[in-house]
């Protein structure tokens, strides 16, 4: 019956859609399948069989605010959190298109009153606290990209400026984000004096904590990589004479660029891990003031929104690395 | 003989090692005319390399020096161009791209971006790479690769060539065609050559003189030979010219012979596959050579394994 179809198929098919059903079929072999089924089927029997382990686990686990929460009770405050959510949204739009109507009627009544604009004062909810933690990381993580690279760079090109800074590096590496956060809150609020500040502060003291936690694995690894250059391409730069800049630019970077990418890429997971720690503690927007907020509330819904944001931290997480490697696969010429 | 060209006068050549300093050459005297083609021959950690990264101002001689058209090398440059023994291309740019860099580092100014390309193409067409313009050195096979860094030294127009044993990665049929291009341009270009080998074979067909280097450590020159067959050279016509085969047979002579240790005194059973089994006998020498001190010198240095 098939064969008899594939011969029609071939008669009245043009030539291109004849060969993409063959390469069809040449796929649907059956190592291929198998291929399939391990790269699909296996991970979601995983996640089945946690899931199953966790519901059966879950109300087992007594707590003063009750049982520990299953899937389905995390599934539904997800669902709530997002309600939450769009209600906030609508109050918002509510209140801007009230906000204009007003003022609308008072410059109708006289051209040259003041108007006053008010953002709307309603609590972030927890999509927007992961949309303050995303930006957060960001622009920790891109600021300590920026100092990684190049002082890894200097540190790989020059032996004598390795051997001064190596100790320093070694001894600050394995800081815990939350002994560099009190320093820093009290350094950004005594030189971070404006009265129409950019930043808030609390945005400023999350950033620079990840950023003076992130930037190791960046800085150390981009300094091997310059260091490990092929000695003979180094010979060749030297026969061309190229200048400084042209041999870092076209030379050592693109040389080191896969040990750069497998730096970033700690340091991005490292950064998502130190902000989650940095906004519990300081009680500086995001996701940490969502859980903190969350445990000192203590309703019996807590520790399923906690929940929820634990696997939203994960997933974002995984997400980010994900992003790095297409990155990755973008820039760098080995892969 | 005309006034040299480039000239290399009593080098000597000292490398640092725990065990004391550890003389790599010693006395060196080379003179070269322009447009000569000098072939380096010695046995393996006879300082070959090191004599030509001297002359590439990539290693300093800790005594006497170097001097090309009156002045003296002391850093690498373009008009130096060097074949590495292995390619030595950046694996993340193309081919193509691995001779732009060079062209443009070199006739930046001389040249336009149309002249440039042209230029680029016509040396890679050179060397027979000119349909794998846009494959990366990760792609194409080590021999291939050897004939794109063949092409990017040619691509500086430079006025002395350095090759580190340019061929001994490419198979026979390859070797021989570049060997001939190499001739060729070599007559248009009026070019210097320097080349490390250790094919006999090799060293015959292309020099005009062929400097034979004694064991090291301490190492010099210990013969020269100057090869007057007429010029353009072809190999098949050559193969029994008496001229020829007497050439060969006084490098081989030198090499095991002369240069061999004492335990192989006895001359090589078959001169013919001599140049394939080359690479072999050089290394037996090198490992023998810890043992043995070469004929006619004694030495307190520790003969380490040189890295040169």
């Amino acid at each position: 019956m098939t064969t008899l179809n594939q011969t029609r198929n071939q008669t009245r098919l043009p030539v291109q859609a004849q060969l993409w059903l063959r390469s069809v079929s040449d796929k649907l072999t059956a190592r291929n399948l198998a291929g399939a089924a391990r790269q699909l089927l296996l991970p979601a029997i995983g996640i089945l069989l946690f899931l199953g382990f966790w519901h059966l686990a879950a109300p087992q686990v007594q707590t003063s605010l009750g049982a520990f929460p299953g899937p389905a009770q995390v599934l539904e405050q997800s669902g709530q959190l997002w309600q939450e959510h769009s209600d906030q949204r609508d109050r918002a739009a509510k209140f801007v298109t009230m906000q204009e109507q007003r003022n609308e009627r008072i410059l109708a009544d006289n051209p040259d009153a003041e108007v006053r604009i008010r953002s709307y004062p309603g609590a972030p909810t927890f999509f927007d606290q992961i949309v303050t933690s995303l930006g957060t990381v960001l622009a920790g993580f891109v600021l300590a990209t920026l100092i990684a690279v190049p002082l890894g760079i200097i540190i790989g090109l020059n032996r004598h400026f390795s051997a001064a800074v190596n100790p320093l590096i070694q001894i600050f590496k394995p800081v815990s984000p939350l002994a560099w956060l009190p320093l820093v809150t009290m350094v950004v609020s005594a030189t971070y004096v404006s009265d129409d500040p950019m930043f808030e502060k609390s945005f400023l003291t999350s950033m620079i904590t990840v950023t003076l936690c992130s930037l190791w694995p960046t800085l150390i690894n981009t300094s091997v990589g310059v260091a490990a250059v092929n000695p003979d391409l180094l010979n060749v730069s030297k026969v061309l004479q190229l200048s400084f800049w042209t041999h870092v630019r076209r030379v050592v970077l693109p040389s080191s660029i896969p040990m750069i990418f497998t730096g970033l890429r700690v340091s991005l997971g490292i950064a998502w891990m130190v902000l989650i720690a940095a906004e519990m503690l300081a009680q500086s927007p995001g996701l940490g003031k969502f859980v903190w907020d969350e445990f000192q509330n203590g309703s019996s819904q807590s520790l399923s929104r906690i929940m929820v944001a634990v696997l939203a931290i994960g997933f974002i997480g995984f997400l980010l690395d994900r992003i790095m490697l297409l990155v990755q696969k973008k820039v760098a010429w080995n892969e | 003989m005309s006034k040299p060209h480039l000239e290399l006068t009593n080098v000597q050549m000292a490398f640092d090692t725990p065990g004391g300093p550890f003389i790599a050459l010693e006395n060196v005297d080379l003179k070269i005319r322009k447009g000569e083609f000098v072939s380096l021959i010695g046995h393996s950690g006879c300082g070959k390399s090191t004599v030509l990264n001297i002359v590439a101002g990539l290693l300093q001689a800790s005594r006497g020096g170097c001097v090309l058209d009156g002045h003296e090398v002391n850093t690498p440059g373009p008009e130096r161009a060097v074949v590495f023994q292995n390619h030595s291309l950046m694996p993340w740019l193309t081919v193509y791209q691995n001779v732009e860099l060079a062209v443009q580092q070199v006739f930046r100014k001389s040249m336009s971006k149309a002249e440039r390309r042209d230029w680029i193409l016509h040396n890679l067409n050179l060397v027979n790479m000119g349909h794998a313009l846009d494959k990366r050195p990760g792609e194409i096979s080590g021999g291939m690769a050897q004939r794109v860094g063949i092409a990017r030294a040619l691509a500086m127009k430079p006025s002395v060539l350095l090759m580190d044993e340019p061929f001994g990665a490419l198979d026979a049929l390859t070797r021989a065609h570049l060997q001939d291009s190499l001739m060729e341009i070599q007559q248009d270009l009026n070019s210097t050559v320097i080349m490390i080998t250790h094919d006999v074979d090799e060293a015959v067909l292309l020099s005009d003189r062929i400097v034979m280097m004694t064991n090291g450590p301490a190492a010099t020159v210990g013969e020269e030979l100057h090869i007057k067959l007429p010029r353009p050279r072809n190999r098949v016509a050559l193969a029994d010219h008496p001229e020829y085969v007497h050439y060969r047979q006084a490098v081989l002579s030198f090499l095991y012979e002369k240069q061999s240790f004492p335990a192989k005194h006895t001359p090589p059973r078959d001169t013919s596959g001599a140049d394939n089994n080359a690479d072999e006998t050089d290394a037996a020498a090198s490992t023998f050579a810890v043992h043995t001190a070469p004929s006619g010198r004694t030495t307190q240095a520790r003969p380490a394994e040189e890295n040169a």
